[in-house]
């Protein structure tokens, strides 16, 4: 409420798509949580609602800031992960000039067109690491280390204080092999 | 047997039931030969002899002329909206188990407009005792049509006859799921007091369709007299059959020749609705059903349907 | 603002389990859920219906979890049949809805009114009207929530910005609807009731409490005028059960609670009904003022609407426009003192009101000035955004 509140220059627009089943509603939540709670930040976590959403490409999106969160919606996300070909082409035209796209490598063919992009085999890393189930978690370890718009800290905290507690170690080692993996990617 | 309800009561010495009244409110609006003052004479009645404390009685009713009755009697009385005295009746019911709820309205509040509300509450088994005053038409209002007016009768509504087909209200609760179903007329008031005091010991939704005289509105549209002449054509056709058939129990008041079946038709024992706790805090109400005078085994009702 | 007590409507264990103290990331419908069970309801019945579901949901699972009652009702008119019902039964009650269900509710808020039952109604607006945008943003049910039941009577109206205030503002309208014995809204919108944020939900003895009045004198004695009100129009309340043989009704009626068929008792009664919130709309009243001391361009604003118009504001005092936000936390009362007082001023050039409707409020704001009111609408279906905003602001 300080009269000096400025907009945001540091604020992060992160949309996640995919298909239903894929997990991507935790994913964001993740995301969200760890920003707002244990990273200090201010976050809003939305998703797309109605028929159209069951079945097809849906998805969630997540707002980071270091200030208060006025308009809470992505318009124009500067991280786009898609993990499903109908995402793929349904949100690329709104991804922000510059922004890091990140892309399902076995599910989603990129046209390509010079703009660099991060592909991984998220869910082929999640059965290595034990259960398909977790590629929404190898693909958020990925988001984070490949963007770091939160801390592997407060991403791990967000994991432990969420999933069910039997499946804690199972989610941590999904976050750790897709954050690793995008260690490597950054110094290939 | 009224004894300890009304021990102790001041206004006792003119009539056995005035302390239930409310004496400052009379006289009632009824008119002459109108059966609803019967209906609530038996209801009070029962509320003496149901052993259950009058501070836990409560009375809901809708709109209309039996949807003034509650007004007339001297328990917490709530007087609703057309067509919703049930699901109010079930809000109270359903937060204060202790309370013995009895909903008292009109053919027209309760299975026209209020229809839904009747048809889910039973379903549900809320723990209500449902009075319906049957008089065939919207008296209130000058006599209009509604959901029990009988084929080709006449109404300010149906000037060339009713086209619509009535409801035959104890099959219709029965079907839905009511654990208790009767069918009375005011000319049986020993019967109807037992009845209503049957459902008021009785857990779950019990129903009771009470057929009344309408002398000012459907009587003079339909050409049947007097309330007293009404009357007497109950005695002449009503017969008393328990175990009848309740699809064929329709009435047709126009015909003379046709019966007029009465009776406690339904009377089984079904779980009644109990919202569910969960959680650390247990801490349940008796349930009124549950307590003393109204406890019952439990049996399933294997003949579902008839 | 409310007095409130220091007492905590309930105590121990079912206090521990009703307030999950702490800091959480939750959903805006889910927080409305929380705020209710903090300030203790004790009874929801509801018909589900997008956006308001998760409320309905929450519920059905915590509710039982505290003793409190839940039922699934066969529709909206039944729902807020019953949650009147358990109101005079003794129960803080809550139904949820959206537009279509709310449209059904209004039958039944004048009964609210007239029986002056405390109960909350919790309106999530999609776009409308009719079915409309089912699962798409709406804020046209702001004059419905004043004025959609039949005749005059008073209620209050609250519009939560952000899922926090969706947890504070339920406690504040259990409260208020206690206070002052009158149905209460929460007019929530598809974007707040459908966003996840940060809610801090503080230990339950900082929950604040405002209980119901109650008859100063035993049950029995017949002297108990259950529509008596005191000298701040409300009467105390007695329930079902308690042994006072109340009699309550829709039709006018008099201090025993009696049909009274005449003009002048529906004068005397219609007129507290509507006065009890009236008189004490300055108690009642909650805005939030942002830059708006020297603001020459007056935004106002309410629901996640405010929040585009906050960033717009802000947007515009970089660019040398001296605008500020007035944000209605109560819809209704309306501000109409806060707003007088800033025209008095003589600062103001200008209005600017953005709202997902065709100018409900516009309208409020018009009937107190003769100055520009430029309006921002969409019928509902999508956010207003900042820049729209700001374009107005500089045409």
């Amino acid at each position: 409420m300080a009269p000096s509140e400025t907009v945001a220059t540091s604020e992060h627009q992160i949309r996640i798509g995919g298909f239903g089943g894929q997990g991507i509603v935790l994913a964001g939540m993740l995301l969200g949580k760890a920003a707002s709670l244990y990273d200090g930040k201010e976050a809003v976590f939305t998703q797309s609602y109605g028929p159209e959403a069951r079945g097809g490409a849906s998805n969630v999106d997540v707002v980071i800031s270091d200030s208060t969160i006025g308009y809470p919606l992505v318009t124009k996300p500067d991280v786009l992960v898609v993990l499903f070909q109908e995402a793929y082409t349904r949100f690329r035209p709104s991804l922000k000039e510059g922004g890091t796209l990140i892309i399902e490598e076995d599910l989603v063919h990129v046209e390509e067109d010079g703009f660099k992009y991060w592909p991984i085999p998220a869910t082929r890393m999640a059965e290595e690491v034990g259960r398909r189930i977790v590629t929404n978690v190898v693909v958020l370890g990925y988001l984070v280390g490949k963007t770091g718009v939160v801390s592997r800290e407060a991403a791990e905290q967000a994991i432990e204080t969420t999933v069910k507690e039997k499946t804690i170690k199972l989610n941590l080692s999904a976050f750790a092999a897709g954050f690793e993996r995008a260690e490597q990617d950054d110094l290939a | 047997m009224t004894q300890t309800v009304l021990t102790g009561e001041k206004k006792t010495d003119t009539h056995p039931v005035d302390a239930l009244l409310r004496a400052d409110r009379l006289p009632h609006i009824l008119c002459p030969g109108c059966g609803i003052g019967t209906a609530m004479h038996c209801i009070v009645h029962a509320m003496a002899e149901s052993g259950i404390d009058r501070d836990k009685h409560v009375c809901v009713s809708g709109i209309g002329c039996s949807g003034r009755v509650a007004g007339y009697i001297d328990v917490d009385s709530y007087h609703t909206t057309h067509g919703r005295a049930i699901p109010f009746a079930v809000g109270i019911a359903v937060q204060n188990p202790e309370l013995a709820v009895t909903v008292v309205s009109g053919d027209g509040d309760l299975t026209a407009i209020g229809g839904n509300h009747l048809i889910h509450a039973a379903r549900r088994n809320i723990d209500l005792n449902v009075i319906c005053i049957n008089n065939f038409n919207y008296g209130m209002t000058g006599g209009q049509a509604g959901p029990t007016t009988p084929l080709n009768a006449q109404s300010s509504t149906t000037p060339y006859g009713c086209w619509d087909r009535p409801f035959n209200l104890p099959h219709l609760a029965h079907a839905v799921g009511a654990p208790f179903v009767a069918r009375w007329t005011v000319l049986h008031v020993r019967q109807l007091k037992d009845a209503i005091l049957r459902a008021m010991q009785k857990p779950g939704f019990c129903f009771i369709e009470v057929i009344s005289p309408c002398p000012t509105n459907y009587g003079k549209f339909n050409n049947i007299g007097s309330g007293l002449e009404e009357m007497e054509s109950y005695r002449r056709r009503c017969v008393v059959d328990h175990d009848a058939n309740l699809a064929d129990i329709e009435i047709d008041l126009g015909q003379e020749d046709s019966p007029i079946v009465v009776g406690n038709f339904i009377d089984v024992d079904r779980e009644p609705f109990r919202p569910i706790l969960a959680g650390p805090v247990r801490e349940e109400k008796p349930h009124a059903a549950w307590a003393g005078l109204r406890k019952t085994q439990f049996v399933e009702d294997k003949n579902g349907p008839e | 603002m409310t007095p409130t007590s220091a007492a905590p409507k309930v105590e121990g264990e079912d206090l521990a389990a009703r307030v999950q103290t702490g800091t959480h990331f939750m959903l805006g419908d889910h927080a409305c859920a929380e705020g209710a069970l903090a300030a203790g309801l004790d009874f929801f019945a509801g018909y589900p219906i997008t956006p308001s579901t998760e409320i309905c949901e929450r519920l059905a699972h915590r509710l039982p979890e505290v003793g409190g009652k839940f039922v699934q009702m066969e529709d909206e008119l039944a729902s807020m049949a019953a949650i009147i019902g358990a109101s005079v039964a003794g129960a803080r009650s809550l139904t949820a809805t959206s537009g279509p269900g709310f449209s059904l509710m209004m039958e039944n808020v004048g009964l609210a009114a007239i029986m002056e039952a405390p109960c909350v109604i919790v309106d999530v607006m999609r776009a409308s009207p009719s079915t409309g945008l089912p699962t798409a943003v709406g804020q046209a049910d702001v004059l419905q929530a004043r004025w959609g039941s039949h005749g005059d009577y008073g209620i209050v109206a609250y519009a939560p910005s952000s899922p926090q205030e969706c947890f504070d503002l339920a406690i504040q309208a259990l409260n208020t609807a206690d206070q002052y014995r009158i149905p209460t809204f929460i007019m929530m919108d598809e974007i707040i009731g459908h966003m996840t944020e940060r809610v801090v939900i503080p230990p339950a003895e900082d929950i604040p409490f405002v209980p119901r009045k109650t008859p100063s004198e035993p049950p029995g004695e017949g002297t108990f005028l259950p529509f008596k009100p005191d000298e701040d129009l409300v009467p105390p309340m007695a329930h079902a059960g308690q042994g006072y043989r109340v009699h309550f009704t829709g039709l006018t009626h008099d201090e025993q609670g009696y049909p009274r068929l005449t003009a002048a008792a529906h004068e005397k009664l219609v007129n507290r009904l509507v006065d009890k919130v009236r008189l004490n709309a300055e108690k009642i009243v909650m805005y939030e003022e942002y830059l708006l001391d020297d603001a020459e361009t007056i935004v106002i604003s309410f629901g996640c609407t405010a929040r585009s118009a906050r960033h717009a504001v802000t947007l515009a005092r970089q660019e040398g426009i001296k605008a500020g936000l007035l944000r209605l936390i109560t819809l209704w009362p309306f501000p109409e003192t806060r707003i007088r007082a800033l025209l008095d001023t003589g600062r103001v050039k200008e209005f600017v009101v953005p709202e997902i409707n065709l100018g409900q409020v516009r309208r409020e704001v018009e009937r107190l000035t003769q100055l520009p009111v430029k309006r921002v609408n969409n019928p509902g279906g999508a956010m207003i955004t900042p820049d729209l905003i700001i374009e107005v602001m500089e045409r």
